[in-house]
Protein backbone atom coordinates (compact mmCIF):
# COMPACT_ATOMS: atom_id res chain seq x y z
CA UNK A 1 0.00 0.00 0.00
CA UNK A 2 2.70 2.57 0.92
CA UNK A 3 6.07 1.85 -0.45
CA UNK A 4 8.96 4.52 0.17
CA UNK A 5 11.79 3.43 -2.17
CA UNK A 6 15.72 4.90 -1.92
CA UNK A 7 13.53 8.52 -0.51
CA UNK A 8 16.40 11.13 -0.46
CA UNK A 9 15.13 14.91 0.72
CA UNK A 10 16.73 18.05 1.77
CA UNK A 11 15.49 21.32 3.16
CA UNK A 12 17.62 24.56 1.83
CA UNK A 13 19.95 22.02 -0.08
CA UNK A 14 20.95 20.02 3.08
CA UNK A 15 20.29 16.34 2.89
CA UNK A 16 17.92 14.56 5.46
CA UNK A 17 16.87 11.35 4.07
CA UNK A 18 19.52 9.84 2.45
CA UNK A 19 17.76 6.82 0.87
CA UNK A 20 15.31 5.78 2.71
CA UNK A 21 12.93 2.49 2.08
CA UNK A 22 10.12 1.18 3.86
CA UNK A 23 6.97 -0.60 2.77
CA UNK A 24 3.67 -0.51 5.11
CA UNK A 25 1.13 -2.90 3.64
CA UNK A 26 -2.68 -2.30 4.04
CA UNK A 27 -3.96 -3.36 7.43
CA UNK A 28 -0.93 -3.43 9.21
CA UNK A 29 0.66 -0.73 11.89
CA UNK A 30 3.95 0.38 11.34
CA UNK A 31 6.79 2.24 14.06
CA UNK A 32 9.50 4.03 13.09
CA UNK A 33 12.06 5.41 15.91
CA UNK A 34 14.63 6.94 15.95
CA UNK A 35 16.79 9.53 17.63
CA UNK A 36 16.64 13.44 17.58
CA UNK A 37 17.44 14.50 14.13
CA UNK A 38 17.60 11.44 12.43
CA UNK A 39 14.74 12.49 9.86
CA UNK A 40 11.77 10.91 11.61
CA UNK A 41 9.76 14.38 11.07
CA UNK A 42 10.73 15.19 8.06
CA UNK A 43 9.78 12.08 6.66
CA UNK A 44 6.16 12.52 7.93
CA UNK A 45 6.23 16.20 6.28
CA UNK A 46 8.12 15.02 3.12
CA UNK A 47 4.94 12.30 2.51
CA UNK A 48 2.42 15.02 3.17
CA UNK A 49 3.56 17.72 1.39
CA UNK A 50 5.13 20.49 3.19
CA UNK A 51 6.68 23.16 0.99
CA UNK A 52 10.01 23.13 1.43
CA UNK A 53 10.84 19.62 1.72
CA UNK A 54 12.40 18.76 -1.77
CA UNK A 55 12.29 15.50 -2.94
CA UNK A 56 15.71 15.18 -4.74
CA UNK A 57 15.25 11.57 -5.74
CA UNK A 58 13.16 8.24 -5.11
CA UNK A 59 9.77 7.52 -5.05
CA UNK A 60 6.78 7.70 -2.54
CA UNK A 61 3.83 5.85 -3.42
CA UNK A 62 0.15 5.16 -1.87
CA UNK A 63 -1.78 2.38 -3.93
CA UNK A 64 0.76 2.79 -6.80
CA UNK A 65 0.20 6.21 -6.98
CA UNK A 66 3.36 8.40 -6.72
CA UNK A 67 2.72 10.90 -3.93
CA UNK A 68 5.70 13.28 -4.41
CA UNK A 69 3.87 15.17 -7.61
CA UNK A 70 0.86 15.65 -6.02
CA UNK A 71 -0.21 18.89 -4.16
CA UNK A 72 -0.77 18.61 -0.28
CA UNK A 73 -4.40 18.72 -0.45
CA UNK A 74 -4.44 16.29 -3.32
CA UNK A 75 -2.01 14.06 -1.32
CA UNK A 76 -5.49 14.23 1.26
CA UNK A 77 -7.65 13.54 -1.02
CA UNK A 78 -5.92 10.69 -2.22
CA UNK A 79 -5.83 9.37 1.77
CA UNK A 80 -3.15 10.82 3.29
CA UNK A 81 -3.47 11.89 7.01
CA UNK A 82 -0.79 13.43 8.88
CA UNK A 83 -1.38 14.01 12.77
CA UNK A 84 0.71 17.19 13.33
CA UNK A 85 3.80 16.71 16.15
CA UNK A 86 2.05 20.49 17.06
CA UNK A 87 -0.88 21.10 15.81
CA UNK A 88 -1.85 24.13 14.27
CA UNK A 89 -4.39 27.13 15.47
CA UNK A 90 -6.77 28.47 13.33
CA UNK A 91 -8.36 31.59 14.28
CA UNK A 92 -11.82 32.36 13.44
CA UNK A 93 -12.15 29.25 11.68
CA UNK A 94 -14.59 26.51 14.34
CA UNK A 95 -13.66 23.15 14.35
CA UNK A 96 -16.32 21.91 13.10
CA UNK A 97 -16.67 24.22 9.87
CA UNK A 98 -12.71 23.48 9.58
CA UNK A 99 -13.40 19.93 9.32
CA UNK A 100 -16.90 19.76 7.55
CA UNK A 101 -14.71 22.54 4.69
CA UNK A 102 -11.35 19.78 4.49
CA UNK A 103 -14.31 16.30 4.15
CA UNK A 104 -16.24 17.88 1.53
CA UNK A 105 -13.20 19.44 -0.51
CA UNK A 106 -11.66 15.56 -0.45
CA UNK A 107 -15.02 14.26 -1.53
CA UNK A 108 -15.15 16.83 -4.61
CA UNK A 109 -11.51 15.44 -5.63
CA UNK A 110 -13.00 12.33 -5.53
CA UNK A 111 -16.23 12.87 -7.41
CA UNK A 112 -18.33 11.94 -4.50
CA UNK A 113 -21.20 13.83 -3.10
CA UNK A 114 -21.23 16.00 -0.10
CA UNK A 115 -21.89 15.25 3.17
CA UNK A 116 -25.19 16.34 4.48
CA UNK A 117 -25.32 18.87 7.28
CA UNK A 118 -27.26 16.51 9.78
CA UNK A 119 -25.28 13.56 8.96
CA UNK A 120 -22.43 15.57 9.53
CA UNK A 121 -23.30 16.84 13.10
CA UNK A 122 -24.15 13.17 13.98
CA UNK A 123 -20.70 11.77 12.94
CA UNK A 124 -18.84 14.37 14.75
CA UNK A 125 -20.96 13.67 17.60
CA UNK A 126 -20.71 10.21 17.99
CA UNK A 127 -16.73 10.80 16.92
CA UNK A 128 -16.10 13.35 20.12
CA UNK A 129 -17.78 11.24 21.96
CA UNK A 130 -15.88 8.04 21.71
CA UNK A 131 -12.88 10.58 22.58
CA UNK A 132 -14.11 12.04 25.17
CA UNK A 133 -13.94 15.01 23.85
CA UNK A 134 -17.07 18.52 25.25
CA UNK A 135 -18.78 19.14 22.06
CA UNK A 136 -19.20 22.64 22.44
CA UNK A 137 -14.91 22.49 21.96
CA UNK A 138 -15.44 21.70 18.76
CA UNK A 139 -17.55 25.16 18.10
CA UNK A 140 -14.44 26.93 19.72
CA UNK A 141 -12.20 28.44 16.71
CA UNK A 142 -9.91 25.29 15.97
CA UNK A 143 -6.78 24.50 18.56
CA UNK A 144 -6.68 27.94 19.83
CA UNK A 145 -6.39 28.06 23.15
CA UNK A 146 -6.51 24.09 22.91
CA UNK A 147 -4.03 22.32 25.80
CA UNK A 148 -1.64 20.86 24.21
CA UNK A 149 -3.80 17.42 25.21
CA UNK A 150 -6.69 18.98 23.57
CA UNK A 151 -4.89 19.75 20.36
CA UNK A 152 -3.92 15.96 19.59
CA UNK A 153 -7.63 14.42 20.69
CA UNK A 154 -8.83 17.16 18.22
CA UNK A 155 -6.54 15.67 15.35
CA UNK A 156 -7.55 11.97 16.33
CA UNK A 157 -11.05 13.71 15.98
CA UNK A 158 -10.03 14.84 12.35
CA UNK A 159 -8.38 11.29 11.76
CA UNK A 160 -11.91 9.50 12.26
CA UNK A 161 -14.01 12.18 10.53
CA UNK A 162 -11.52 12.19 7.35
CA UNK A 163 -10.89 8.48 7.27
CA UNK A 164 -7.52 8.33 5.38
CA UNK A 165 -6.30 5.37 3.60
CA UNK A 166 -2.50 5.97 5.42
CA UNK A 167 -2.54 7.47 8.88
CA UNK A 168 0.94 9.16 9.88
CA UNK A 169 0.97 9.66 13.51
CA UNK A 170 4.19 12.18 14.19
CA UNK A 171 5.13 12.67 17.60
CA UNK A 172 1.45 11.83 18.83
CA UNK A 173 2.26 10.99 22.33
CA UNK A 174 4.26 14.11 23.22
CA UNK A 175 2.57 16.22 25.43
CA UNK A 176 -0.04 14.10 26.74
CA UNK A 177 -0.63 12.93 30.01
CA UNK A 178 -0.53 9.34 30.62
CA UNK A 179 -4.98 9.28 30.91
CA UNK A 180 -4.72 11.46 27.42
CA UNK A 181 -2.48 8.75 25.98
CA UNK A 182 -4.96 6.25 26.72
CA UNK A 183 -7.83 7.89 25.33
CA UNK A 184 -5.59 9.14 22.05
CA UNK A 185 -4.33 5.53 21.66
CA UNK A 186 -7.86 3.99 21.63
CA UNK A 187 -8.78 6.42 19.26
CA UNK A 188 -5.85 5.50 17.07
CA UNK A 189 -6.67 1.57 18.08
CA UNK A 190 -10.00 2.03 17.10
CA UNK A 191 -9.15 3.34 13.18
CA UNK A 192 -7.28 -0.18 12.56
CA UNK A 193 -8.48 -1.56 9.59
CA UNK A 194 -7.67 -4.01 6.85
CA UNK A 195 -7.72 -1.27 3.99
CA UNK A 196 -5.66 1.17 6.07
CA UNK A 197 -2.17 1.55 7.23
CA UNK A 198 -0.96 3.86 9.75
CA UNK A 199 2.71 4.74 10.68
CA UNK A 200 3.38 5.93 14.23
CA UNK A 201 6.43 7.84 14.58
CA UNK A 202 7.45 8.41 18.09
CA UNK A 203 11.25 8.98 19.96
CA UNK A 204 9.88 6.74 22.47
CA UNK A 205 8.92 3.56 23.40
CA UNK A 206 5.70 4.39 25.97
CA UNK A 207 3.77 5.32 23.17
CA UNK A 208 3.42 1.80 21.56
CA UNK A 209 2.63 0.08 24.83
CA UNK A 210 -0.81 1.31 23.85
CA UNK A 211 -0.41 1.15 20.37
CA UNK A 212 0.70 -2.20 19.28
CA UNK A 213 2.91 -2.18 15.62
CA UNK A 214 3.32 -4.96 13.35
CA UNK A 215 6.61 -3.89 12.71
CA UNK A 216 9.26 -1.26 13.78
CA UNK A 217 12.05 0.68 11.93
CA UNK A 218 14.75 2.18 13.44
CA UNK A 219 15.59 5.61 11.57
CA UNK A 220 19.08 6.82 11.80
CA UNK A 221 20.78 9.65 9.57
CA UNK A 222 17.97 9.64 7.16
CA UNK A 223 17.87 5.94 6.19
CA UNK A 224 16.21 2.87 7.77
CA UNK A 225 19.34 1.10 9.68
CA UNK A 226 17.59 -2.04 11.39
CA UNK A 227 13.68 -3.27 11.46
CA UNK A 228 11.82 -6.28 13.14
CA UNK A 229 8.94 -7.19 15.25
CA UNK A 230 7.51 -5.24 18.52
CA UNK A 231 10.60 -6.54 20.37
CA UNK A 232 12.94 -4.65 18.81
CA UNK A 233 11.07 -1.63 20.33
CA UNK A 234 11.84 -2.65 23.93
CA UNK A 235 15.43 -3.52 22.72
CA UNK A 236 15.60 0.61 21.88
CA UNK A 237 14.32 1.22 25.33
CA UNK A 238 16.97 -0.75 27.08
CA UNK A 239 20.13 -0.18 24.80
CA UNK A 240 19.25 3.52 23.32
CA UNK A 241 19.91 4.72 19.75
CA UNK A 242 23.74 4.24 20.35
CA UNK A 243 24.94 1.32 18.46
CA UNK A 244 22.45 2.51 15.58
CA UNK A 245 24.13 5.89 15.61
CA UNK A 246 27.26 3.94 15.03
CA UNK A 247 26.01 1.63 12.42
CA UNK A 248 24.41 4.97 10.03
CA UNK A 249 27.98 6.84 10.54
CA UNK B 1 -7.97 72.93 1.30
CA UNK B 2 -9.76 70.10 0.31
CA UNK B 3 -10.83 68.06 -2.75
CA UNK B 4 -14.79 69.65 -2.48
CA UNK B 5 -12.78 73.35 -2.25
CA UNK B 6 -10.93 72.22 -5.77
CA UNK B 7 -14.08 71.01 -7.67
CA UNK B 8 -16.14 74.09 -6.46
CA UNK B 9 -13.16 76.85 -7.34
CA UNK B 10 -11.60 74.84 -10.09
CA UNK B 11 -7.98 75.50 -8.72
CA UNK B 12 -5.97 72.43 -8.11
CA UNK B 13 -3.35 74.50 -5.23
CA UNK B 14 -6.72 73.39 -3.26
CA UNK B 15 -6.09 69.70 -3.76
CA UNK B 16 -3.93 68.28 -0.22
CA UNK B 17 -1.08 67.29 -1.59
CA UNK B 18 2.05 64.85 0.35
CA UNK B 19 3.01 68.19 1.47
CA UNK B 20 0.70 67.55 3.94
CA UNK B 21 0.77 65.52 6.77
CA UNK B 22 -2.61 64.08 6.78
CA UNK B 23 -2.24 63.54 3.22
CA UNK B 24 0.89 61.70 2.40
CA UNK B 25 -0.04 58.89 1.63
CA UNK B 26 -3.20 59.77 -0.01
CA UNK B 27 -1.70 62.84 -2.44
CA UNK B 28 -4.33 64.15 -4.76
CA UNK B 29 -2.44 66.91 -5.99
CA UNK B 30 0.71 64.59 -7.48
CA UNK B 31 -2.44 63.17 -9.39
CA UNK B 32 -5.20 65.12 -10.19
CA UNK B 33 -3.77 67.19 -13.41
CA UNK B 34 -7.09 69.04 -14.14
CA UNK B 35 -10.34 69.60 -12.52
CA UNK B 36 -12.82 68.89 -14.86
CA UNK B 37 -16.42 70.77 -15.20
CA UNK B 38 -18.98 70.27 -12.20
CA UNK B 39 -21.21 66.53 -12.90
CA UNK B 40 -24.26 67.75 -14.48
CA UNK B 41 -27.95 66.65 -13.04
CA UNK B 42 -28.53 63.21 -13.48
CA UNK B 43 -32.18 62.42 -15.02
CA UNK B 44 -33.08 58.67 -15.19
CA UNK B 45 -33.82 55.76 -13.01
CA UNK B 46 -31.64 54.17 -10.77
CA UNK B 47 -30.95 50.65 -9.83
CA UNK B 48 -32.02 49.16 -6.97
CA UNK B 49 -29.35 49.19 -3.54
CA UNK B 50 -28.15 47.06 -1.26
CA UNK B 51 -29.41 48.16 1.72
CA UNK B 52 -33.16 48.91 0.45
CA UNK B 53 -34.36 45.79 1.42
CA UNK B 54 -33.70 46.24 5.12
CA UNK B 55 -34.87 50.24 5.01
CA UNK B 56 -38.01 52.35 5.71
CA UNK B 57 -36.49 55.31 3.65
CA UNK B 58 -33.93 55.39 1.20
CA UNK B 59 -32.28 58.56 0.54
CA UNK B 60 -30.03 59.03 -2.83
CA UNK B 61 -27.53 62.01 -3.29
CA UNK B 62 -26.80 61.37 -7.09
CA UNK B 63 -23.78 63.48 -8.60
CA UNK B 64 -23.27 65.34 -5.53
CA UNK B 65 -27.50 65.95 -5.33
CA UNK B 66 -29.80 65.34 -2.77
CA UNK B 67 -32.63 64.40 -4.59
CA UNK B 68 -35.52 63.64 -1.68
CA UNK B 69 -35.32 65.47 1.65
CA UNK B 70 -32.93 63.86 4.21
CA UNK B 71 -34.58 64.27 7.41
CA UNK B 72 -35.06 61.82 10.19
CA UNK B 73 -38.48 61.61 12.09
CA UNK B 74 -37.39 61.66 15.71
CA UNK B 75 -38.11 59.39 18.40
CA UNK B 76 -37.81 55.47 18.20
CA UNK B 77 -36.25 53.62 15.79
CA UNK B 78 -35.31 54.01 12.26
CA UNK B 79 -33.05 52.70 9.38
CA UNK B 80 -32.16 54.93 6.57
CA UNK B 81 -30.42 53.69 3.50
CA UNK B 82 -28.33 56.95 2.05
CA UNK B 83 -27.03 56.21 -1.59
CA UNK B 84 -24.51 58.46 -2.56
CA UNK B 85 -24.14 57.75 -6.21
CA UNK B 86 -21.89 58.76 -8.89
CA UNK B 87 -23.92 58.38 -12.34
CA UNK B 88 -22.89 57.25 -15.73
CA UNK B 89 -21.04 60.34 -17.11
CA UNK B 90 -20.20 62.26 -13.64
CA UNK B 91 -17.38 64.56 -13.77
CA UNK B 92 -16.73 66.50 -10.66
CA UNK B 93 -19.14 66.83 -7.66
CA UNK B 94 -19.70 67.21 -4.33
CA UNK B 95 -22.56 67.78 -1.15
CA UNK B 96 -22.50 68.50 2.60
CA UNK B 97 -25.38 67.01 4.18
CA UNK B 98 -26.54 67.21 7.78
CA UNK B 99 -28.38 65.21 10.03
CA UNK B 100 -29.46 65.54 13.18
CA UNK B 101 -30.31 63.17 15.45
CA UNK B 102 -32.64 63.52 18.86
CA UNK B 103 -33.28 60.47 21.21
CA UNK B 104 -33.64 57.07 19.99
CA UNK B 105 -31.54 54.55 17.52
CA UNK B 106 -31.16 55.01 13.91
CA UNK B 107 -28.70 52.83 11.69
CA UNK B 108 -27.71 54.70 8.77
CA UNK B 109 -26.78 52.55 5.83
CA UNK B 110 -24.66 54.01 3.06
CA UNK B 111 -23.14 53.23 0.14
CA UNK B 112 -20.66 55.25 -2.65
CA UNK B 113 -21.25 54.05 -5.80
CA UNK B 114 -20.08 54.79 -8.85
CA UNK B 115 -19.93 54.60 -12.51
CA UNK B 116 -16.44 54.61 -14.93
CA UNK B 117 -14.94 57.58 -16.39
CA UNK B 118 -12.74 58.94 -13.40
CA UNK B 119 -15.23 60.95 -11.44
CA UNK B 120 -13.91 63.23 -8.71
CA UNK B 121 -16.24 63.43 -5.32
CA UNK B 122 -16.37 64.42 -1.75
CA UNK B 123 -19.15 64.10 0.61
CA UNK B 124 -19.01 66.48 3.86
CA UNK B 125 -21.72 64.49 6.30
CA UNK B 126 -22.27 66.28 9.35
CA UNK B 127 -23.97 64.05 11.88
CA UNK B 128 -24.93 66.28 14.89
CA UNK B 129 -25.96 63.38 17.84
CA UNK B 130 -28.18 64.42 20.54
CA UNK B 131 -28.65 63.25 24.20
CA UNK B 132 -30.11 60.07 24.10
CA UNK B 133 -29.49 59.70 20.42
CA UNK B 134 -27.71 56.47 19.19
CA UNK B 135 -26.41 55.72 15.68
CA UNK B 136 -25.10 52.67 13.56
CA UNK B 137 -23.44 53.82 10.65
CA UNK B 138 -22.72 51.11 8.08
CA UNK B 139 -20.36 52.30 4.89
CA UNK B 140 -19.96 50.15 1.97
CA UNK B 141 -18.18 51.53 -1.06
CA UNK B 142 -18.29 50.33 -4.57
CA UNK B 143 -16.59 53.84 -5.97
CA UNK B 144 -15.00 53.01 -9.79
CA UNK B 145 -11.61 51.99 -10.43
CA UNK B 146 -10.79 55.06 -12.00
CA UNK B 147 -12.16 57.46 -9.26
CA UNK B 148 -10.93 59.76 -6.88
CA UNK B 149 -13.44 59.85 -3.80
CA UNK B 150 -13.20 61.08 -0.75
CA UNK B 151 -15.93 60.79 1.88
CA UNK B 152 -15.18 62.94 5.50
CA UNK B 153 -18.21 62.34 8.25
CA UNK B 154 -17.54 65.13 11.29
CA UNK B 155 -19.85 63.94 14.25
CA UNK B 156 -20.48 65.67 17.23
CA UNK B 157 -21.81 63.44 20.01
CA UNK B 158 -23.64 64.40 23.38
CA UNK B 159 -23.11 63.22 26.87
CA UNK B 160 -24.34 59.53 27.11
CA UNK B 161 -24.68 59.04 23.39
CA UNK B 162 -23.31 56.51 21.42
CA UNK B 163 -21.96 56.31 17.79
CA UNK B 164 -21.29 52.91 16.07
CA UNK B 165 -19.56 52.66 12.85
CA UNK B 166 -18.46 50.19 10.71
CA UNK B 167 -16.70 50.95 7.19
CA UNK B 168 -15.72 48.68 4.40
CA UNK B 169 -13.13 49.96 1.64
CA UNK B 170 -13.14 48.41 -1.83
CA UNK B 171 -10.64 51.39 -2.67
CA UNK B 172 -10.52 53.15 -5.98
CA UNK B 173 -7.54 55.14 -8.11
CA UNK B 174 -7.69 57.02 -4.36
CA UNK B 175 -10.44 56.57 -2.14
CA UNK B 176 -10.18 57.71 1.31
CA UNK B 177 -12.74 57.89 4.42
CA UNK B 178 -12.31 60.20 7.22
CA UNK B 179 -14.49 60.10 10.56
CA UNK B 180 -13.99 62.65 13.18
CA UNK B 181 -15.52 62.25 16.22
CA UNK B 182 -15.88 65.16 19.13
CA UNK B 183 -16.29 63.25 21.61
CA UNK B 184 -17.63 64.70 25.08
CA UNK B 185 -17.16 61.68 27.73
CA UNK B 186 -20.02 61.24 30.36
CA UNK B 187 -20.91 58.19 29.28
CA UNK B 188 -20.94 58.37 25.39
CA UNK B 189 -19.22 55.61 23.56
CA UNK B 190 -17.81 55.47 20.43
CA UNK B 191 -17.30 52.48 18.77
CA UNK B 192 -15.12 53.16 14.91
CA UNK B 193 -14.44 49.85 12.90
CA UNK B 194 -13.46 49.82 9.39
CA UNK B 195 -12.32 47.11 6.48
CA UNK B 196 -10.66 47.59 3.74
CA UNK B 197 -10.27 45.06 0.68
CA UNK B 198 -8.10 46.19 -1.91
CA UNK B 199 -6.60 44.61 -5.32
CA UNK B 200 -5.02 45.56 -9.00
CA UNK B 201 -4.29 48.76 -8.14
CA UNK B 202 -6.99 50.21 -5.96
CA UNK B 203 -5.84 52.75 -2.85
CA UNK B 204 -8.34 53.07 0.08
CA UNK B 205 -7.48 54.67 3.23
CA UNK B 206 -9.59 55.14 6.65
CA UNK B 207 -8.89 57.86 8.37
CA UNK B 208 -10.11 59.13 12.15
CA UNK B 209 -9.73 61.38 14.68
CA UNK B 210 -11.53 61.20 17.90
CA UNK B 211 -11.00 63.89 20.34
CA UNK B 212 -11.92 62.97 23.90
CA UNK B 213 -12.76 66.13 25.61
CA UNK B 214 -14.56 64.91 28.92
CA UNK B 215 -14.38 62.57 31.93
CA UNK B 216 -15.71 59.07 31.58
CA UNK B 217 -15.32 58.66 27.58
CA UNK B 218 -15.11 55.16 25.97
CA UNK B 219 -14.01 54.25 21.87
CA UNK B 220 -13.29 51.15 20.30
CA UNK B 221 -11.36 50.83 17.38
CA UNK B 222 -10.69 48.01 15.28
CA UNK B 223 -9.79 47.69 11.76
CA UNK B 224 -8.50 45.39 9.18
CA UNK B 225 -7.10 45.45 5.65
CA UNK B 226 -6.58 42.80 2.96
CA UNK B 227 -4.43 44.34 -0.16
CA UNK B 228 -2.83 42.23 -2.71
CA UNK B 229 -2.05 42.47 -6.50
CA UNK B 230 -0.51 46.40 -6.61
CA UNK B 231 -2.70 47.77 -3.79
CA UNK B 232 -2.37 49.95 -1.37
CA UNK B 233 -3.87 50.57 1.81
CA UNK B 234 -3.80 53.26 4.31
CA UNK B 235 -4.77 53.68 7.71
CA UNK B 236 -4.62 56.72 10.02
CA UNK B 237 -5.57 56.58 13.50
CA UNK B 238 -5.62 59.41 16.16
CA UNK B 239 -7.13 59.23 19.26
CA UNK B 240 -6.62 62.98 21.35
CA UNK B 241 -7.54 63.15 24.87
CA UNK B 242 -7.32 66.61 26.32
CA UNK B 243 -6.62 67.58 29.44
CA UNK B 244 -8.78 66.87 31.75
CA UNK B 245 -10.50 63.66 29.78
CA UNK B 246 -9.58 61.70 32.54
CA UNK B 247 -11.38 58.01 32.87
CA UNK B 248 -11.09 57.68 29.47
CA UNK B 249 -10.74 54.32 27.53
CA UNK B 250 -9.61 54.25 24.49
CA UNK B 251 -8.60 51.14 22.60
CA UNK B 252 -7.73 51.05 18.72
CA UNK B 253 -5.99 48.15 16.74
CA UNK B 254 -5.21 47.32 12.91
CA UNK B 255 -4.19 44.34 11.54
CA UNK B 256 -2.99 44.01 7.68
CA UNK B 257 -2.89 41.36 5.72
CA UNK B 258 -0.13 41.61 2.53
CA UNK B 259 -0.77 38.82 -0.12
CA UNK B 260 1.51 40.07 -2.53
CA UNK B 261 5.18 41.84 -2.73
CA UNK B 262 3.61 44.32 -4.71
CA UNK B 263 0.84 45.40 -2.22
CA UNK B 264 1.51 47.93 0.39
CA UNK B 265 -0.17 48.87 3.98
CA UNK B 266 1.14 52.30 5.78
CA UNK B 267 -0.31 52.30 9.00
CA UNK B 268 -0.01 55.23 11.13
CA UNK B 269 -1.93 54.62 14.78
CA UNK B 270 -1.59 57.88 17.02
CA UNK B 271 -2.47 58.10 20.43
CA UNK B 272 -2.16 62.31 21.78
CA UNK B 273 -2.82 61.93 25.58
CA UNK B 274 -2.82 65.07 27.58
CA UNK B 275 -4.57 64.09 30.63
CA UNK B 276 -3.85 61.66 33.03
CA UNK B 277 -6.27 59.09 34.49
CA UNK B 278 -6.52 56.98 31.23
CA UNK B 279 -6.75 53.54 29.82
CA UNK B 280 -5.70 53.61 26.45
CA UNK B 281 -4.18 50.90 24.35
CA UNK B 282 -2.71 50.76 20.83
CA UNK B 283 -1.77 47.58 18.83
CA UNK B 284 -1.08 47.40 14.55
CA UNK B 285 0.60 44.39 12.82
CA UNK B 286 0.99 43.98 9.14
CA UNK B 287 1.95 40.88 7.80
CA UNK B 288 1.13 37.49 5.47
CA UNK B 289 -1.23 34.92 5.88
CA UNK B 290 0.57 32.35 8.02
CA UNK B 291 1.99 29.74 6.29
CA UNK B 292 1.89 27.04 8.67
CA UNK B 293 -1.63 27.62 9.06
CA UNK B 294 -2.19 27.25 5.27
CA UNK B 295 -0.43 23.91 5.27
CA UNK B 296 -1.98 22.37 7.44
CA UNK B 297 -5.51 23.15 6.21
CA UNK B 298 -4.30 21.74 2.43
CA UNK B 299 -2.94 18.73 4.24
CA UNK B 300 -6.35 18.10 5.86
CA UNK B 301 -7.71 18.09 1.71
CA UNK B 302 -8.54 22.07 1.38
CA UNK B 303 -7.23 22.88 -2.02
CA UNK B 304 -4.35 26.03 -1.67
CA UNK B 305 -6.95 28.67 -3.03
CA UNK B 306 -9.67 28.03 -1.00
CA UNK B 307 -7.82 27.62 2.25
CA UNK B 308 -6.32 31.07 1.63
CA UNK B 309 -10.02 32.24 1.14
CA UNK B 310 -11.02 30.84 4.22
CA UNK B 311 -8.12 31.90 6.15
CA UNK B 312 -8.66 35.45 4.92
CA UNK B 313 -12.50 35.53 5.48
CA UNK B 314 -11.70 34.20 9.06
CA UNK B 315 -9.32 36.99 9.20
CA UNK B 316 -11.59 39.63 8.88
CA UNK B 317 -14.69 37.95 10.39
CA UNK B 318 -14.26 39.36 13.69
CA UNK B 319 -14.73 43.41 11.91
CA UNK B 320 -18.36 42.30 10.57
CA UNK B 321 -19.08 39.82 13.88
CA UNK B 322 -19.23 43.84 15.43
CA UNK B 323 -21.83 45.16 12.98
CA UNK B 324 -24.81 45.32 15.56
CA UNK B 325 -27.67 45.28 12.60
CA UNK B 326 -28.27 41.96 12.26
CA UNK B 327 -29.64 42.44 8.90
CA UNK B 328 -26.57 44.82 7.78
CA UNK B 329 -24.29 42.21 9.19
CA UNK B 330 -25.71 39.67 6.58
CA UNK B 331 -25.62 41.70 3.55
CA UNK B 332 -22.03 42.63 5.04
CA UNK B 333 -20.95 39.39 5.88
CA UNK B 334 -21.72 37.96 1.88
CA UNK B 335 -20.44 40.85 0.29
CA UNK B 336 -17.35 40.72 1.73
CA UNK B 337 -16.90 36.52 1.42
CA UNK B 338 -17.90 37.46 -2.18
CA UNK B 339 -15.19 40.04 -2.67
CA UNK B 340 -12.51 37.84 -1.35
CA UNK B 341 -13.07 35.19 -3.31
CA UNK B 342 -13.33 37.62 -6.36
CA UNK B 343 -10.32 38.79 -5.55
CA UNK B 344 -8.86 35.58 -4.92
CA UNK B 345 -9.51 34.00 -8.72
CA UNK B 346 -9.03 37.03 -10.54
CA UNK B 347 -5.93 38.13 -8.71
CA UNK B 348 -2.72 37.49 -10.55
CA UNK B 349 -0.76 40.16 -10.84
CA UNK B 350 2.23 40.48 -9.02
CA UNK B 351 1.28 37.62 -6.61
Amino acid sequence: MLSIKDLHVSIDDKAILKGLSLSVPAGEVHAVMGPNGAGKSTLSYALAGRPGYEVTSGTATLDGVDLTALDPSERAAKGVFLSFQYPTEIPGVPALTFIRTALNAQRKARGEAEISAPDFLRMAKEKAGSLKMDFDMLKRPLNVGFSGGEKKRMEILQMAMLAPRLAILDETDSGLDIDALRIVSEGVNAMRAPDRAMLVITHYQRLLDYIRPDRVHVLAAGRIVASGGPELAHELEREGYDKYAQVAA
Amino acid sequence: MSLAKAIATGDLAELPSRRDEDWRWTDLRGLVRTIPEQSKSFVGNLAPGVFDGLAEQVVSIVNGEIRTGMTIAAGGEHVVAVRYIAAPGATAHSAAPKLEIGNGRVVLLETFEGADGGYLSEIDLSLDIKAGGHVERIVLTDDAADAVSVARCNVTLAPGASFSQTVILGGAKRQRIETHVAHPGGGASVRLDGLYLLDQRRHGDITTVVTHTGVDGVTSQMTKGVVRDQARGVFQGRIIVAHGADKTDAKMRHDALVLSDRAEVDAKPELEIYADDVSCAHGNTVGALDEEALFYAEQRGIPALEAKAMLTEAFVADVVDRIEHEGARAVVRALVADKLRGQASTGGQGQ
